[in-house]
């Protein structure tokens, strides 16, 4: 049998890829994607718990971070396309308004 | 060195290696692809924790939905010239490389410290795992201790949809 800590090993690698992917790239679609890959990562953790310690609840959460996850892919694309019509770019170094 | 063990690490390696060509790669469309890869490869590893529901629910929503919108994105915006900003080796990604991984080694700490009892009453799945991640199971906790979130969720996706449809229209009333 496969002990809980691969998967949770696993889990923490994949969140920090998505770590150094929002930290170093400059794409708001990349950036979004990489956001994707930390909440899977965080499911993986969930799933596995859940199996291990043989409690559903683990599953439940996952089911509703995968709705919070489909609501923020639509709000958070229409934000791009937003942002694309009016500077025509997703880089984010040009995207400044906000910042002091 | 067992079958499970064997499908485990190859599952993994794909997941982990998809991931990092997913970020490394200058063209959002190879990106989207990989990222569906690294999916894809996740439900392989959902299934081997019995957690079919689970599984089904990542390639359909996560492969198929939200990445058929990204690259629906991607290419509604023909990012043809985002390609040269490709981004050559600055500090700012050794940097971020350098958090990433203190908060790499952050989470294996806190994995290592829990260690001990915790861990080891954990070394085999618990065998209720096999009948909780059914679609029948899930489908009765759902629906009687969870229906109140569950009734939550579908406002929060109505509020979603209309967000993006007023933010996504051509004018601001």
């Amino acid at each position: 049998m496969i002990p809980v800590h691969y998967y949770l090993i696993l889990s923490a690698v994949m969140f920090t890829t998505g770590v150094v992917g929002v930290l170093s790239r400059r794409n708001a679609i990349i950036i979004f994607m990489c956001i994707e890959l930390m909440l899977n990562s965080v499911n993986l953790t969930f799933v596995a718990f859940s199996s291990y310690l043989g409690n559903e609840a683990g599953q439940m959460f996952v089911f509703f971070v995968m709705a919070v996850a489909a609501a923020e892919a639509a709000v958070g694309l229409a934000i791009v396309i937003a942002l694309f019509r009016n500077k025509q770019t997703v880089n984010i170094n040009e995207v400044n308004i906000l910042k002091w | 060195m067992t079958s499970e063990l064997i499908v485990f690490i190859v599952l993994a390696a794909v997941a982990v290696l998809s991931g990092i060509l997913m970020i490394t790669r200058t063209n959002p469309v190879n990106s989207a692809l990989y990222l569906i890869l690294n999916f894809i490869s996740l439900a392989g590893i959902y299934l081997t924790l019995h957690a079919q529901f689970v599984a089904i629910i990542q390639i359909l929503v996560y492969a198929g939905a939200i990445m058929v919108l990204v690259l629906f994105v991607i290419m509604l915006l023909n990012l043809q010239d985002e390609v040269k900003l490709s981004e050559e080796l600055t500090r700012r990604h050794y940097a971020s490389l350098l958090f990433a991984l203190l908060v790499l080694a952050m989470l294996i700490e806190t994995i290592g410290w829990m260690g001990g009892d915790t861990l080891n009453r954990m070394q085999q799945q618990s065998p209720l795992a096999v009948t909780n991640g059914t679609v029948e199971r899930i489908g009765d906790v759902l629906f009687t201790s969870y229906v109140f979130p569950f009734e939550l969720t579908s406002i929060l996706l109505l509020a979603a949809m209309l967000g993006a449809v007023v933010i996504a229209k051509k004018r601001f009333p």
